[in-house]
Parts: C-alpha cells; structure tokens; sequence
C-alpha cells in the first residue's frame, strides 16, 4: 500500500519537475494524485479538497508559471502548504503560573488521553513544574488505578477524591494549591463524541475547573471519522489543542492534518512510544513531510544530485543491487555520502529518520575508523573480503591504528549489511520511498 | 538500535539504497501512463442522492460520486474503486444505485463462518493495537458464551500496562467469569500456560485470553505476542480455536497494516469491529477482507456486557453506502 503511494508521489513530482513549462492542466493532473495520496494517508475528504483547492490557486498563479523550473516550484508549494496546514511554525506549549495552571486532557476511549496525561506531567516536570494528576475518569474499570500506577511510576502524585468528574476535579484544584502544585492535569473519562450525556458532563469538568488548556487526544491512526470527532470536542469543551498519540506506529497520520484545519488549533504534542519519555513537541513540517512519505528525501537526493559523482553512485548501485557490492565500492561510496554533511544530519532526512535522529548518536569517528580500516586492505582483499585470514586482520588493525576486534565487527556487518541490502531490493527494484530521478542517470 | 560501528554503516547502506532506488525507480517510472483527472464534488448530498434515483443512467461522475462516499468512511480508495467497478456491471437503469452497491459490499462477506468453538475447552486468543478496545470486548465476549451456556475463564495476559490486569478482573466479575492472572510484569506465555492449565482443572469450557495492546510494527513485541501463541498452542494441544484482532471503527487506512501484522504473526481467524456506535463505519473492514480474506465476526456498539453483536454484513454494508 505505501509503495504504491510513495510511487505515486515520485511520479508526480518526477513528472512535475522535468517539465520546462506547466500547463495548467498539467497541475490539475499532478494535484489529482496528490489527493489520492493524501486520501491514503487518511486526510479528510474534505480537508484535503480545501488545501489542494489552495494549492492549485498558488500552483497557476504567474510566480509559478513564469519559473524556470515550474515543477519544481509545485512541489515546493505542496510541502509549504501542508506545514502551514498543520500550524505552521512549531508551537511550543505555554502554561502561565497559575496556582494552579489547569489542563483537561478530553478524547474518545482508546485514543491514549491517560498515557498522555501521564507524559505531559514528566514532560512538565522536566521543565522545572511541580505536576499533580487528576483520575477524573470514573467510567473505565480500572482507568484511575491506571493512572495511579502511571504517577507512581514518573514520581508525580495524583489524586481521585469524589463521587463524579466534576467532583474530583474540583476537589483537585483545591488540592493543588493547597500542596504548592502549579500544574493540574485532569484526565477525563474517554466518551464519544455522539454521547450528549458524557459531552455535556466533559462541558462541565470544562467550567468547573477552568482549565487554561483543553487538550484532546488524537490516535494517528483515526481516518476519515478525525474531523466529526474533532468539531463535536471543539464545540463542547471549546479546545485549545490537540495530543497525537500512537504515532510511533507506521500511520501517516492525516487526522493531525484534519484536525488542525477544522478546529484552527494546534497540535501541541506527539506521543512517540510506550514509556512515560515518550512525548514530542510536534513539528508540522516534520508530520508534513511523513504525511507525503518524503521524509526529507527530496532535500537529501537534491544535496546528492549536487556533491556526489552520479556516474560512480549509479554504478554502485546497481552493482548493489546484483550483490557484486564490494569494500571498494563502499569505501568510494562512504567517500561520497561523507560529502553531503554529518550522518546525524541526513539520519533526519531519512523517513523516519527524524525520530532516530533524536534519540540516537552518530558517532563519526566510527565512520572514520570504518574508512581507516578499509583503506588499511589491499585490493585484492577489498574485492574479496574471504581471503582476509588472521594475520592480514592483525596487519589491516595496526595499519589502521584499530584493533583486531574492530576489523572483525566491520568485517561482519559489512556481511550483514550486504545481505540486508539484497533482501530490500530483491535483485528488482527497490521498494523505496519515491523521488525524482537523478538527471543524468 | 545498534551502537557503534553498525549504525553508521547501515545509515550508509540505507543511504546508498535510496540513491539506488532514485535511479531505478526514476528509470521505471519515465513510461509510465499519465494520472487521471482531478475530481470535484458539486451541490448537496441529499441533492445528488434525489437525482441519482431513478434516473436512466448513471454518469462517470455519479458512480465516482459514490465511490467517493466509500472513501469518507474510510473503506479504501482501491476496495471502493473496486466494488464500485462491480456494482456498476450489475446496476440496471432505475434501480437505486446505493442499494446495489450496498448488496455487492454485504456480498463480499457471504458465507463467512462466525465464532466457532469446538466442544470441551475452547480457546480464544484476542490481539490488537492499544486502544482498539480488547479487554472491553473480552468482558462481553465472555458474557455472550456464558450466555450460550459455557462456563467462561478469562486470562490477563498483558501484564505491561497499569493496572489492565484491575481492567479484565473487572470485567470478568461483570460476566461471571473466572479470571487467571498474574502480577504486571509477569511473562505473558506463563499466564497463558498457567491459564490453559486452570481452566483445564476447573472444567471450564471456553478461555479468552486478552493480550497487551502493541503497534503491529515493533517487531519485538509482535514476536511476543506470536510467542503466546506457541505457548496456548503448547498448553493446549493444538492452536487457539479463533484468534480475534479487534479493530476500532475510527481506524483509517492503516488499519489494513494492523491487520496484515497481526495476521502474519498470529494467525488471525476473524476481526471484531469496535466503537460502532459513534459517527465512524468501519469501512477498513472492507478493506481488511478483500485483501487479506478475514472475516468480520463481531461489531462492539458501547459500554454495556451486552453490546456485542454477530456481524450483519447487509446491515454494515448499508450504514457504509449511506454514509
């Protein structure tokens, strides 16, 4: 399913940017896919009609139309777009110090509101605040033991006292400024947006405690329902923004997209994964990005179009791909991709990149060593790496100025990254997000 | 994530892999046929439903009109491009259009089994990603058997999140059942080893079993989960009678991913959609048979023991083509 979508991405900015002029049909055409994309990433219908209507009005325009590179130009207008779409610039989360700032945590039953409370106190926390959580939801068996376990478990306290929600979180605010808390966070019972019974007791919650910030939690992996349950909220609880939980997963995540629109409010946080650590302030270019399925490719393959030497890169990758990939062709390859700046860097170009680009560290001097190492071989043992024995590893190691162990683990993941490489291609075409071609190629 | 020397060489693979793939698929794609026309929706709906029936012939525009309706409830722009393909060869001039769409969908599910356990000890092993609605599902299913006259267990396997174990127990208490658990943290396959032992002992003849919610594409944890699996199938003899992925209605396209996951790890022999009595329809499911082959079994509707319905494909196809 995500190939054929990136595919078709690739096509229509392929197609977009090899033309010298655009035709205004031309766009109509390459906007129609980009609907169908969108659609597949679970955008709203409707959502997705109004930005590409927007779109189209840019796309036509003079500006484009005079360009050089039309195409080009599209493309650009597609992706600046959707980020002004999702909110735009970052929008960092802001509490003033109330005594205490209130937050009400509302949303669908399912869709993590507890989790998220529970994230957004140590997020808080570790921004120097002194947190209290309120167990507001009485309808779930077992939703305030949860909650209970949570706090215990980050170190913030929480509280349940009463007979219903808005009992409990009156009680709480009392609580709070009583025991020097300067930020409540108010988890409330997940309901649907069609039940007016529990919306109006969410309305209540609302006007009993005042909260300065009403946040809904949002799963990634809502589709076209985002934008019904988005508006009921809105018109209830009056929000202030949006938590997108679960997008660790492989979701596109489209409903943040339709949220935003139809609400006008941000998307404050992403929750990224099972542990209390695991929430993001959100960045709408870097959700845009995931919505298309580009990652940043386009930026990448556009740095590679200009450093790297295309005529040895193509020949590299084919080699690759009919496993003839030697140390040779790694070292002239790693020369290469060393070109287009730090590996911490383009790790975030990467799909998905960006997440691990956060969490882990590229360490260079090991991409050095690898270098040092390979360069320490002689030809013969770069093209055929079976014939490196014992004594060539202690000599490769001192040449380097490495240590046997470390040939031995190159050695091996080269092995193993080779044969990596050959599953993901299966000798065909790769299965991998779409781009433009390299010209030249 | 692998530290070290592996990271940075296989970020230079993927790298290589990508310019690769520039190349080829830039290659691949120079022949290919252009795309289709963009689409527009114009008036009201009930406007466009008035006209399309009864009328002599339906337009290109009507049919993508209705195949456009399937996408708003989430049924998949290839499954509603394909259904609508079929309905279209049948429909005659004069009948309502929607109605033969909503028989070629109610179609697609003709003849699937529904929940079925053998005589003696039959096992039910329930997955889905967190917050499908699992273990709410597990307390009316639980119900339902009791009420066919089954003597119910229930087994807390997910011993990851806080206080789910509280969760089953409550809802065990609600149906009647008897519940086999153990403390968060404790091995999921010993749960449900010790689960098949106990209920074995005590007679019983059916056991659910509920599992922790994970996203199907963290590797590990779906090795887990296949894990339990091998282990019901261990304690018991022979694999576990029905595996059921619960799917919430408000899934959108991914939920096809979820399904394929779980079906590749565990099997998967029906889907329970859940969440049915909101605004969202469900249409994924659609999605989820046509491509994957697994039936829908049960449609959860709510809060109560009792809202949990055998799935009615005329019913469900209709809600799905009237939006």
């Amino acid at each position: 399913m995500f190939e054929q979508l990136t595919e078709r991405f690739g096509a229509v900015f392929k197609k977009l940017r090899s033309r010298g002029k655009l035709h205004p049909k031309q766009v109509d055409a390459a906007l129609a896919d980009i609907r169908a994309a969108l659609l597949a990433a679970d955008v709203a219908v409707e959502v997705a009609d109004t930005f590409l209507e927007r779109v189209r009005v840019r796309a036509v325009g003079e500006e484009v139309m005079r360009s050089i590179t039309p195409g080009q130009k599209v493309v650009k207008i597609v992706s600046e777009e959707l980020t002004e779409t999702l909110g735009g610039t970052h929008r960092p989360f802001r509490l003033p110090s109330a005594d205490p700032a209130v937050v009400m945590m509302a949303g669908l039953q399912g869709s993590g509101k507890t989790t998220a409370c529970a994230k957004l106190a140590l997020h808080l926390r570790e921004k120097g605040r002194r947190p209290l959580l309120a167990a507001a939801d009485l309808q779930r068996p077992a939703a305030v033991d949860q909650l209970f376990a949570l706090g215990e478990e980050i170190d913030v306290p929480v509280v349940s006292e009463g007979r219903d929600a808005v009992k409990v979180a009156k009680a709480a605010v009392k609580r709070a400024s009583r025991d020097g808390r300067d930020v409540l966070i108010v988890d409330t019972a997940g309901r649907l947006h069609v039940d007016p019974e529990m919306m109006r007791e969410a309305g209540r919650v609302r006007a009993a405690t005042k909260p300065h910030h009403v946040l809904m939690a949002v799963d990634a992996t809502v589709g076209q329902d985002a934008v019904r349950q988005a508006r009921a909220f809105m018109d209830e609880v009056d929000l202030t923004g949006f938590v997108i939980t679960k997008l660790d997963g492989d979701a596109r995540g489209g409903a943040a997209l339709s949220v935003t629109q139809v609400t006008g409010r941000p998307v404050f946080f992403a929750g990224v994964g099972e542990k209390p650590g695991d929430l993001e302030p959100f960045h709408p270019d870097r959700m845009a990005s995931r919505i298309l399925g580009m990652g940043d490719v386009l930026t990448l393959v556009e740095k590679a179009e200009k450093t790297m030497d295309q005529e040895e890169s193509a020949k590299a990758a084919e080699r690759m791909m009919r496993d003839r990939f030697t140390l040779e062709d790694f070292l002239s390859q790693l020369r290469e991709v060393r070109k287009l700046g730090p590996l911490q860097d383009l790790l975030g170009m990467l799909p998905g990149g960006a997440e691990l680009a956060s969490s882990v560290e590229v360490d260079e001097r090991q991409v050095g060593r690898a270098e040092a190492i390979i360069s320490s071989m002689t030809l013969e043992e770069r093209r055929n790496p079976a014939i490196i024995s014992g004594s060539r590893r202690a000599r490769i190691a001192s040449g380097s100025g490495t240590s046997v162990g470390d040939v031995n683990a190159l050695l091996k993941q080269f092995d193993e990254a080779r044969k990596m490489m050959k599953r993901l291609t299966g000798g065909r075409l790769p299965k991998l997000p779409g781009m433009p071609r390299i010209p030249g190629t | 994530m692998p530290s070290g020397v592996g990271l940075e060489l296989i970020l230079v693979f993927v790298l290589l892999a990508l310019l690769a793939g520039a190349v080829v698929i830039g290659r691949g794609l120079r022949e290919r046929p252009g795309p289709a026309e963009p689409r527009r929706r114009r008036g009201g709906i009930a406007d466009r439903v008035r006209k399309l029936v009864g009328k002599e012939r339906l337009s290109d525009e009507d049919w993508r009109w209705l195949e456009e309706g399937l996408v708003r409830v989430d049924a998949g722009a290839r499954a509603a491009a394909e259904v609508v393909t079929r309905a279209r060869e049948r429909y005659e001039p004069g009948q309502d259009p929607r109605g033969v769409l909503a028989e070629e969908i109610a179609g697609i599910f003709d003849g699937d089994p529904g929940l079925a356990l053998p005589d003696g000890l039959g096992i039910v092993l329930v997955v889905g990603v967190n917050g499908s609605g699992k273990t709410t599902t597990i307390g009316k299913l639980a119900h339902r058997l009791a009420g066919d006259g089954r003597s119910v267990a229930v087994a807390n396997s997910d011993t990851f999140r806080a206080a789910a174990g509280e969760q089953v127990a409550e809802w065990a208490r609600r149906a009647g059942a008897d519940l086999v658990a153990q403390e968060r943290g404790a091995d999921p396959g010993a749960v449900a080893f010790d689960a098949v032992e106990a209920a074995r002992a005590r007679g019983r003849d059916a056991l659910i079993v509920d599992t922790a919610g994970r996203l199907h594409s963290k590797q590990p944890l779906m090795d887990e989960l296949a894990k339990v699996k091998r282990v019901l199938e261990k304690a018991a003899g022979r694999a576990p009678d029905e595996v059921l992925l619960v799917i919430d209605a408000t899934t959108g396209q991914n939920g096809l991913a979820q399904a394929r996951a779980f079906a590749e790890a565990v099997g998967v022999t029906g889907v329970v959609l859940t969440k049915m009595d909101g605004t969202a329809r469900g249409g994924i499911v659609l999605s989820v048979r046509e491509d994957l082959g697994l039936p829908v079994k049960f449609v959860a509707t709510g809060e109560k023991l009792e809202d949990l319905h055998p799935f009615d494909p005329r019913s469900f196809a209709d809600a799905l083509v009237r939006g």
